[in-house]
């Protein structure tokens, strides 16, 4: 082989490389352009909706799973309702700090801003079907990953209160819709909600 | 002069000093109160007699409640926090709530680890296979709720979720709104502070210093988060905080309106009589008035209220009449005779002047309102001594060739105008009939039906105090059960039969909830049953059989055994263990002692239909106390009490105005003895009794008990005037214009009639509505008297009755 094919294969070799490189560094950019901005933009276009709700609980010190489900209702800004159907009637809603759970006749009502272990569940629930990215950033540090198409969103706790309690909150969707809540507590519990057919009313 | 007026003469100055010597020990020694005692009415039911006591000396007299508003919502939260926190360290507070939850963890901690003591559901069935079946089950299907959480790490202790039953009693009632993280007001514009002192609310001195303390948290406050902004204010109300402000005002009204009355009145003398001499002379009655008043109001009372000072300002304007009279109308008053002379003429007729007071003051004797008694009793011993002072004492100290300048010429000017003041008689009739047509149209809405209206405290404070307690959301504070009973126990034990009773109505939606002292401390009665249910030695064997098709196993609750074995061995709960916690305010609000006697107060929810709280069916809930057989219980509506009680007492000053003046007219007639005559003197003093209170309607006031006080006032105080226009006979050899009134007596009139108008006028520019009332209905008043006399007075001249 002469010195001038040596040159250009090594050229196009080059270039390959290079090609190669940049089509590699090209996927993640290609994945970074599916943003907390713009999740956060998508999930706040829907300002109410309903939803139904499978929730499954692992419970160390329970011998099985934990099954519940019902429906929930959101309304922007800060209005959450989950009525649980199975096993046993309940619901709990939320308007700004106020918690209010009705059992059996029996009501009860808390501050969230008094008991952040509460909080930190029911914000992340609420914050992600609302779409309030300010509540969301206040709370927790935000990890995105995947595409718009399917999207997991990682939420750890920022105060000491709640990450005592909460390890961490993995929510997953597509596109402005939330598909699954996971919680993660700190003594090793975990609850799954799987969330179907959000209909905007 | 004769021996025999020389003894007179001595012996009538002995006395009076003597007496006013007396009198002066008696001043000296009394002790003056300013709190509102004595303006709360004596309270004829047994119900409203234990709510006073609570009002003065209970826990809800040493609550403050307090209000920052202004600038934004953040840095009104920031304030609260800090200045609660600055108020805690201080000894003065009991405790200091804010919203923000300083108790929270020693909350769950004590009813966690008191659970089988207070929960309502510890029983025997509880305890039984079934029962701890259902309550494990019921725990497991609440761990899937949030409220879970707060519980789950209490499963292995509390299986049958007690901690949770429990919180969810204490928390389900009214709670006021939060924003970030402290209390504020519905409307979002005031954050919400609520201190308890240490102190009682009786003791006013004490309840300044707390007001001084939070004043001091407050601007500290501000300092350290450097927030200078002046329109972020702190404002206080409360029982308290009322008693503090209505000392300062009545204070200050005190004495404001007795320097500004000696001056007017003493200025305006100086001014007719031009002679220092005359002037002092003339306040020795005054002065024998005024403390012979005070003496007679101590003695029979105990104390002399702030406000009845205030009241003496009418006194010294009245009183003055006396002498105005003395060294008017007799032409030299210090030759020898002449003083006689004048006694001979005019005396009968000021008597009758001072008499017809005293039956018109004396209707305020017989109210049932402490404070107005008081005045009563001030003023008649105040008249009776300065007449009495004038007749007797001033003749006998003038000295030799005494006498006023002559006023022979203003009295001429004015009898020149009263001629003219015939022509004014039918104009003055269709007023009358005007007047007698507005009262009657606007009788449905002329009468001020709130009791608040005669309170000394100011209505923007009241207002205030009205929007906090609203805000704080302070349960609907109007039914309640109140259970008396000789010991603590007792009353917790009655407490509890009668919650017993009330629960069922709860359920059926007849009340909304209700509270009681022994949802926070059982008696020792039930904590003692609950302990005997907890089955130790069977439980182990029990709970196995209970966990049968249940995600658990029974190992899990090993710590449960420990925690029902070590609870039925421990002493039951007593009050000093819920020190530090919320529930210990709570507690201290609805159970209290006075002298030896216990007391538990069960505050009733009533049910809310589109936010607007609904009437309680009152039927219903005597039943449910006579069910539970509880004979030391009262129901009370407080509205419904204070709505009858305003009608009793309106009904007692319209008996008491009615009696006074039939009563005056009664002595007319017997000192008078001809009914025309009396007619003639009453006639125009009923007009302006008329005219007054349709000018006042007009002018957008509602009457009050007080005003309708004021009008008899007036027929009392305008007849001193209104006699003279109709003497017995003409006695006054200078008689020139009509019924015998010389011109000099004429003019002694108009002054005396002006000292007692700038008596009562100054009352009506007071703050305190029970001296304003008075004063803007007399003071007119009586000038109107006069001027009405004149004017239907009799026109011929000379003309013998």
């Amino acid at each position: 082989m002469n010195a001038t094919a040596v040159s250009v294969l090594t050229r196009a070799l080059a270039a390959m490389a290079v090609s190669v490189l940049l089509s590699v560094a090209a996927l993640p950019s290609r994945a970074a352009d599916w943003s907390i901005d713009q999740l956060m933009r998508s999930l706040a276009e829907i300002k109410s909706g309903r939803a139904t709700f499978i929730e499954t609980k692992h419970i160390a010190m329970l011998d099985r799973p934990l099954v519940s489900t019902g429906i929930l209702t959101f309304v922007a800004p800060d209005r959450l309702e989950k009525v649980t159907v199975n096993p046993e009637a309940e619901s709990m809603r939320v308007d700004g700090d106020t918690l209010v759970i009705k059992r059996k006749k029996q009501s009860m009502s808390l501050q969230l801003s008094d008991h952040p272990e509460v909080a930190g569940i029911v914000d992340s629930v609420r914050g992600t079907l609302l779409g309030d990215r300010d509540t969301l950033e206040r709370l927790y540090t935000l990890r995105l990953k995947g595409s718009s198409e399917l999207w997991t969103l990682d939420l750890i706790p920022k105060d000491s209160r709640m990450a005592a309690v909460i390890s961490a909150i993995r929510v997953t969707g597509y596109n402005g819709n939330v598909a699954s809540i996971a919680t993660t507590q700190a003594d090793g519990d975990r609850s799954v909600m799987v969330v179907d057919r959000i209909t905007t009313r | 002069m004769n021996p025999d007026s020389a003894r007179r003469r001595w012996l009538a100055i002995a006395t009076w000093l003597i007496g006013a010597a007396l009198c002066a020990v008696q001043v000296y020694r009394t002790t003056f109160v300013s709190d509102l005692s004595a303006f709360l009415p004596q309270s004829p039911t047994q119900e409203q007699r234990v709510l006073l006591d609570q009002l003065r000396d209970g826990v809800v007299s040493r609550l403050i409640l307090i209000g920052i508003e202004g600038g934004d919502a953040k840095t009104r939260a920031t304030l609260s926090k800090e200045t609660a926190g600055r108020l805690r360290d201080d000894p003065a507070f009991a405790s200091v709530a804010n919203g923000e939850a300083v108790n929270a963890d020693r909350d769950l901690m004590f009813l966690f680890e008191n659970r089988y003591l207070l929960s309502p559901a510890i029983d025997d069935a509880h305890f039984a296979v079934d029962g701890l079946h259902a309550a494990i089950d019921d725990t497991i299907n609440t761990l899937v709720s949030p409220a879970g959480l707060l519980i789950k790490r209490l499963l292995p202790r509390d299986p049958t979720g007690e901690t949770l039953r429990l919180l969810e009693q204490v928390n389900g009632g009214n709670r006021p709104n939060t924003q970030f993280g402290v209390w504020s007001s519905k409307d979002g514009a005031r954050a919400l502070l609520l201190a308890q002192t240490r102190a009682a609310g009786v003791d006013i001195d004490a309840q300044q210093h707390a007001m001084q303390q939070i004043e001091l948290a407050f601007a500290a406050a501000k300092q350290t988060q450097d927030i200078g902004d002046p329109a972020i204010k702190l404002g206080m109300a409360g029982p308290g905080v009322f008693s503090v402000l209505s000392r300062d005002t009545i204070k200050d009204e005190v004495s404001r309106l007795a320097i500004l009355s000696t001056l007017i009145i003493v200025s305006f003398l100086l001014l007719v009589y031009r002679s220092v001499t005359a002037l002092v002379l003339g306040l020795f009655p005054v002065v024998s008035g005024a403390l012979a008043g005070v003496a007679a109001v101590s003695l029979s009372f105990g104390n002399v209220h702030g406000l009845t000072l205030g009241f003496g300002t009418t006194l010294i304007g009245e009183s003055i009449d006396y002498s105005i009279y003395l060294f008017v109308q007799s032409r030299r008053a210090g030759d020898s005779g002449a003083s006689d002379n004048w006694v001979a003429r005019f005396w009968p007729t000021i008597r009758l002047g001072v008499l017809t007071s005293v039956v018109g003051f004396s209707t305020l004797l017989l109210s049932s309102f402490p404070g107005l008694a008081q005045l009563g009793l001030f003023t008649i011993a105040g008249l009776i001594t300065a007449a009495a002072v004038t007749r007797f004492v001033l003749p006998q100290l003038l000295p030799e060739g005494f006498a006023v300048r002559d006023v022979t010429a203003i009295g001429e000017r004015l009898a020149a105008l009263s001629r003219h003041a015939a022509k004014l008689r039918w104009p003055v009739v269709l007023l009358f009939v005007l007047a007698a047509v507005a009262l009657v149209g606007c009788r449905a809405t002329m009468w001020n039906p709130e009791l608040a209206a005669l309170s000394p405290v100011p209505a923007a404070d009241r207002a205030r105090d009205a929007s906090l307690r609203a805000d704080l959301g302070a349960p609907d504070s109007r039914y309640m059960i109140v259970v008396s009973s000789s010991d603590q126990e007792t009353a917790l034990q009655s407490s509890e039969r009668i919650a017993a009773q009330l629960q069922p109505l709860v359920s059926e939606g007849v009340l909304a909830g209700f509270e009681t002292p022994s949802r926070y401390l059982p008696s020792v009665a039930t904590q003692q049953a609950r302990q005997a249910s907890l089955p130790v030695h069977a439980l182990p064997e029990r709970l196995i059989q209970a966990v049968d098709g249940l995600p658990v196993r029974a190992e899990l609750f090993a710590p449960f055994l420990a925690d029902v074995a070590a609870t039925k061995a421990r002493p039951p709960l007593q009050r000093a263990d819920l020190a530090n916690t919320s529930f210990a305010l709570a507690l201290d609000s609805l159970l209290t002692q006075r002298g030896s006697r216990w007391n538990a107060i069960l505050p009733l929810a009533a049910p809310v239909k589109a936010g607007v709280p609904t009437e309680i069916p009152v039927a219903a809930v005597r039943r449910a106390l006579a069910a539970a057989g509880q004979s030391n219980a009262l129901f009370v509506d407080l509205k419904a009490e204070s709505d009858n009680l305003y009608g009793g007492y309106l009904h007692e000053a319209v008996l008491l105005s009615m009696g006074g003046l039939i009563g005056i007219i009664v002595l007319l007639l017997a000192v008078l003895r001809s009914p025309l005559r009396v007619m003639r003197v009453v006639l125009p003093l009923l007009g302006a009794v008329m005219l007054i209170a349709a000018v006042l309607v007009a002018c957008g006031h509602s009457l009050t008990i007080l005003h309708l006080v004021g009008l008899l006032l007036i027929v009392a105080v305008g007849s001193n005037y209104a006699l003279f226009f109709n003497p017995e006979r003409s006695v006054d050899p200078d008689a020139q214009t009509m019924d015998g009134i010389s011109p000099r007596t004429l003019a002694s009139l108009v002054f005396a009639n002006l000292t007692t108008v700038a008596g009562f006028g100054l009352l009506g520019i007071s703050h305190v509505p029970v001296l304003q009332a008075i004063g803007v209905t007399v003071g007119p008043g009586a000038v109107l008297a006069l001027l009405l006399s004149a004017i239907f007075a009799r026109s011929a001249p000379g003309e013998a009755t």
